[in-house]
């Protein structure tokens, strides 16, 4: 069942391939416009990369979560997922895998990429690209909750950015951080100890919070 | 046996019904009748368990359908007025989903012989975009022919479908109800089933 969840929402994702493009290019542009408009200062530069592709990593996974659950909700799929047999936390954990796979997975790919601009170190690259593998996960399982407890309200997307950034602020200190930590010449398993650790609390909360948020959004 | 004891359903600071009392016994019918906003799709919803009333309870073989959950979906079977199919996946994609779903998986050859006997034969592979309403309809009750429920409870299933797809619905119903299934439903036609008990519920 877990699986039928994961595919259909992919399956969805490859005919709807804008939905994914517009995210993906809204992270490029954005981590793209700085060194545009800040000139080549490569000291500065490196010094705001990690902050500036984090924010713009927090921002692109926002920019999608509106769609999580309103296309469901609009065409009564989602009343069929509150009747199914199978728990609904398992369900939403599913679809929260599912918007991973196709707004995370692709700003981690491009992430180092686009590091290069910012002429970041190999190493510092490769600590970048861990966090936001560690991170993003956490950013897709807590933006659900949010994108729940805003179901089928007006001007939910709005709502959803006050509810749901200052939640992660917690992953955008310890993923910028580690970053900058490594850049520092500083140890950074700590930083990514603690997104790892961000990630299993949220694996095991976010599900149930979203399932019971959902229950209340559609009586 | 499905029984509803005291219902009454509030919608704001307005009361849709109260004191609604009805009991499905295997093999029974119930029809909701009533005009528009006077409840209908609540009182359905409820007995789904999507929402609560405001007063009463309702019980799936005597036991309250809020603490049986999940035991008490893998019996039931709701299609609603939003029939859940996606525009941008093929007939075929839709109903093995939605089966999927309801905790039925069915192969695909199961899933097109149920959309050629719901008289979709050829157009499996289409997505619902192209689909019109009465055909988005079919796909959606097609669900009907490969579950394996007790209580179906079916909002307007005959909304936007032609003559020869209400005759489909109205024999799978009473062949339904001949093996004991319980139908509940809503609709502004004139249907013409038999089944071994019927209840004619009127909201006011």
């Amino acid at each position: 069942m877990f699986f039928w969840i994961v595919q259909r929402d992919l399956l969805l994702a490859v005919r709807r391939r804008s939905d994914v493009l517009t995210t993906l290019f809204f992270f490029v542009i954005v981590v793209s416009l700085f060194p545009l408009s800040v000139g080549p200062e490569m000291n500065m530069l490196r010094t705001m990369a990690p902050g500036v592709v984090w924010v713009a990593a927090l921002l692109a996974s926002m920019l999608s979560l509106g769609r999580l659950f309103s296309n469901d909700y609009l065409d009564g799929t989602l009343e069929q997922m509150l009747l199914s047999p199978q728990s609904l936390s398992f369900l939403v954990l599913g679809k929260a895998l599912a918007h991973w796979l196709v707004t995370g997975v692709p700003l981690v790919l491009m992430a180092p990429v686009l590091g290069i601009q910012y002429d970041l170190p190999a190493d510092a690259l490769f600590v970048l690209t861990i966090s936001l593998l560690l991170g993003t996960p956490v950013l897709s399982l807590i933006g659900a909750i949010g994108a729940a407890l805003t179901l089928g309200l007006r001007g939910g997307g709005v709502l959803v950015s006050l509810l749901v950034l200052p939640l992660y602020i917690p992953v955008l200190i310890f993923g910028a951080g580690a970053v900058e930590a490594n850049m520092a010449g500083l140890g950074y398993d700590a930083h990514l100890s603690l997104l790892g650790a961000f990630l299993l609390v949220s694996l095991v909360f976010s599900p149930w919070a979203t399932a019971a948020s959902l229950r209340v959004s559609m009586e | 046996m499905l029984q509803g004891r005291d219902l009454t359903c509030v919608r704001g600071d307005r009361r849709l019904f109260k004191g609604v009392s009805f009991t499905v016994e295997a093999g029974g019918l119930m029809q909701v009748n009533g005009p528009n906003g006077s409840g209908k799709t609540s009182l359905l919803r409820m007995l789904c368990g999507l929402s609560n009333p405001a007063m009463g309870e309702i019980t799936w073989n005597g036991e309250a359908i809020k603490s049986l959950a999940g035991a008490y979906h893998s019996e039931l079977t709701y299609i609603g007025h939003l029939s859940g199919t996606k525009d941008d996946l093929t007939a075929l994609e839709n109903l093995r989903i939605a089966s999927a779903l309801s905790g039925i998986q069915i192969t695909e050859k199961q899933a097109s012989d149920a959309l050629a006997h719901m008289g979709l034969e050829g157009r499996e592979a289409l997505p619902a975009k192209v689909l019109s309403q009465g055909q988005r309809r079919r796909v959606a009750l097609a669900r009907l022919l490969v579950s394996k429920t007790k209580l179906w409870i079916l909002d307007e299933p005959l909304a936007a479908l032609d003559v020869m797809a209400v005759k489909l619905i109205q024999g799978l119903l009473d062949q339904h109800l001949t093996n004991g299934g319980m139908v509940v439903l809503t609709t502004h036609q004139d249907i013409n089933i038999t089944a071994a008990s019927t209840i004619q519920l009127q909201l006011a």
